[in-house]
């Protein structure tokens, strides 16, 4: 059976192409402008093993001051994406100050080995709006779309199951 | 049947050499054995401190991650050839690790019994694990025993049996190997079925003055699938007729061979779906108060925990999929029984669910990978300095670059479920039509699970 590969005929690249456009017009285009910067006091607990509030939002452009404590033992705060990293011992509030410049999910964990579950003591800050999320989101929900397209296309080939299931 | 496959063995005379010397697999078992030993010890006398210890390093981040993001995806089941838990009940059934030692395996040559000649008790066994994860992957001591009590069954059941019957039936770790192979671009195969039907000797089953019999208990002449195939090559030593071939292939062949698919596989891809989706909730998100029911702070915390685990991996997802099958079903006018069908396209939840599995390693093991330097310094946390860099401080490898690499597996495992599952619908339908329709409630479910993950880790 000669097969000439599906994915690159010119009519799977002319169906596939408004999917493309999409994708990259999602990828490109520019977030909403966000609400006027504010400042943002922010008190947070690390205890064993975890950070209460385990979810902060704040807005893109936010001045975020991070006021932050320990009830037990000594813990760390180290912030993905800014890499902001500090050390708390009990008794002494430590101030983290950044501008959350950066929009999505950032996840903030303990950055000073304090127990069997450190390395899952995790929070997450949400710079929204959330952009990255919503365009991966897009993106993938496109993908799925032209994956849709594709298959729909394919009534015109004849498909043999490999093995099919009456065949023996 | 071989279309599009590629014969490495033809094609590369030194890898055929390679793997026909009886010295490569045990050379290189010995070597993970090594690994595997120092993992046990440091695990049993080290430091109780996980972070700086060598077997929670080594066995959790460094060889998950090769396992995971490169082993099991690109090469199937190559680590089962290499694996150390059975090299002990192996080389004392042979009486030998390398020459092939003649006469038959020393073993009290009792039946494996019928009922579990399938993946249930692997099923279970990983759930069993899954369950106390948390506190195994994080105490040094508690995740030594657990690999020693591996090994320990492993002998066990290579005195009371022939073979591999642990890797084959008992093996928590190779019962997901099994089914996420079937993905694997790589496979071993014969040449021609048709060769092996006529040769009667069947070399490859009892063995040879250079080799012992399959010990996998696989006749290479009706493999379809990797899913019990450990690439242990002992075939390829023995076969007379130069019959075996290790081929490259397309990525998922497998999971089109339709004959082979079971109720225990479907359920072990629920399972590996559910304990991704899991995972990533309990260890990688925000909610203290699960991680301290994962940890035992209460038994009755932790048992509320584990009931829930074990609800959501064995009925919730089988069950959402179930309606989603007879969604599928009723779309299409499918005349195939409901079980089946159910069966069939949980076949889908293969790719999907090993890119969760990618995308969830994704997430610690760039962040924490940098611990592996400082135990390869100090495997015991006893303060040695044996190549200088015990003293690295932990640093988190391009964090931000983890979500962009998370999207695009879990977008291409997704758009591979789809394209399989549509295919395993064109196995079900008269035609093109009704194929497609089945496929559109499947897709949806798939994309249910991929923006549950993506909502875990970007939302
Ligand atoms: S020894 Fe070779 S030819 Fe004979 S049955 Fe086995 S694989 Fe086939
Ligand atoms: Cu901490």
């Amino acid at each position: 059976m000669p097969r000439t590969p599906a994915i690159l005929s010119w009519r799977t690249i002319r169906l596939l192409l408004p999917f493309a456009l999409l994708a990259l017009a999602l990828w490109l285009i520019p977030a909403p402008a966000t609400s006027a910067p504010s400042v943002r006091r922010i008190s947070l607990e690390a205890t064993q093993y975890q950070f209460t509030p385990g979810r902060v939002r704040v807005n893109q452009g936010d001045r975020v001051i991070i006021t932050l404590t320990s009830s037990d033992v000594v813990h760390g705060f180290y912030l993905d994406g800014y890499g902001l990293k500090t050390r708390v011992e009990p008794g002494v509030a430590q101030r983290i100050e950044f501008v959350a410049d950066r929009p999505g999910k950032f996840r903030y964990r303990c950055a000073v080995s304090c127990g069997p579950l450190h390395p899952f003591m995790i929070g997450e800050l949400v710079v929204g709006p959330n952009v990255p999320f919503w365009r991966a989101l897009g993106l993938t929900l496109t993908a799925l779309a032209g994956m849709l397209a594709y298959l729909w296309q394919r009534r015109g080939q004849q498909e043999t199951a490999e093995v099919s299931p009456d065949s023996r | 049947m071989s279309e599009g496959r590629i014969d490495l063995l033809a094609r590369l005379p030194f890898l055929k050499a390679i793997l026909n010397s009886r010295a490569f697999q045990p050379a290189l078992m010995l070597a993970t054995l090594f690994f595997f030993t120092l993992a046990a010890l440091t695990g049993l006398f080290g430091t109780p401190a996980g972070s700086r210890n060598f077997g929670i390093i080594f066995v959790w981040i460094v060889w998950w991650a090769l396992l995971i993001i490169v082993l099991v995806p690109f090469f199937g089941r190559l680590w089962c050839a290499v694996c150390p838990i059975p090299a002990p009940g192996e080389w004392l059934q042979r009486r030998g690790i390398i020459s092939r030692v003649p006469g038959r395996l020393r073993t009290l040559r009792w039946r494996w019994p019928r009922r579990f000649k399938n993946i249930w008790l692997q099923n279970f066994g990983f759930l069993g694990v899954a369950i106390f994860s948390t506190i195994i992957l994080t105490r040094p001591g508690v995740s030594a025993w657990v690999l020693l009590s591996f090994v320990l069954v492993g002998v066990i059941l290579s005195i009371l049996y022939e073979n591999r019957v642990f890797c084959r039936y008992v093996c928590p770790v190779g019962g997901f190997i099994g089914l996420y192979s079937l993905l694997a671009p790589l496979e071993l195969r014969v040449k021609d079925t048709q060769v092996c039907r006529e040769h009667t000797p069947k070399d490859c089953l009892i063995g040879t003055e250079n080799s012992y019999g399959c010990p996998w208990m696989v006749f290479p002449g009706s493999l379809t699938r990797n899913t019990y195939c450990g690439l242990c090559t002992e075939c390829l030593k023995a076969c007379p007729k130069d019959n075996i071939a290790l081929n490259l292939r397309p990525f998922g062949s497998d999971l089109l061979v339709a004959k082979e698919r079971r109720l225990d596989e479907a359920y072990k891809a629920f399972i590996m779906l559910g304990c991704a989706l899991l995972y990533s909730a309990v260890l990688l998100g925000p909610w203290g108060w699960i991680k301290d029911w994962a940890n035992m702070e209460t038994p009755a915390h932790w048992a509320l925990y584990a009931l829930g685990f074990l609800t959501i991996t064995l009925l919730l997802l089988p069950g959402l999929f179930w309606l989603t099958t007879v969604a599928a079903r009723r779309l299409a006018g499918q005349q195939t029984p409901l079980r089946r069908l159910f069966v069939d396209y949980a076949y889908t939840l293969v790719p999907l669910g090993l890119a969760g599995w990618i995308a969830f390693s994704f997430g610690f093991v760039l962040v924490n990978g940098s611990y592996a330097l400082v135990v390869l310094s100090d495997p015991f946390g006893w303060g040695w300095n044996l190549f200088g860099t015990a003293g690295v401080p932990w640093t988190p490898l391009w964090p931000r670059l983890i979500p962009f690499l998370q999207v695009g597996t879990l977008t291409i495992g997704l758009l591979f479920a789809l394209d399989i599952a549509y295919r395993i619908a064109r196995q079900h339908s008269r035609d093109h039509h009704s194929a497609f329709l089945t496929t559109l409630p499947i897709a949806g479910f798939l994309a249910a699970v991929t923006v549950g993950f993506l909502r875990l880790y970007l939302g």
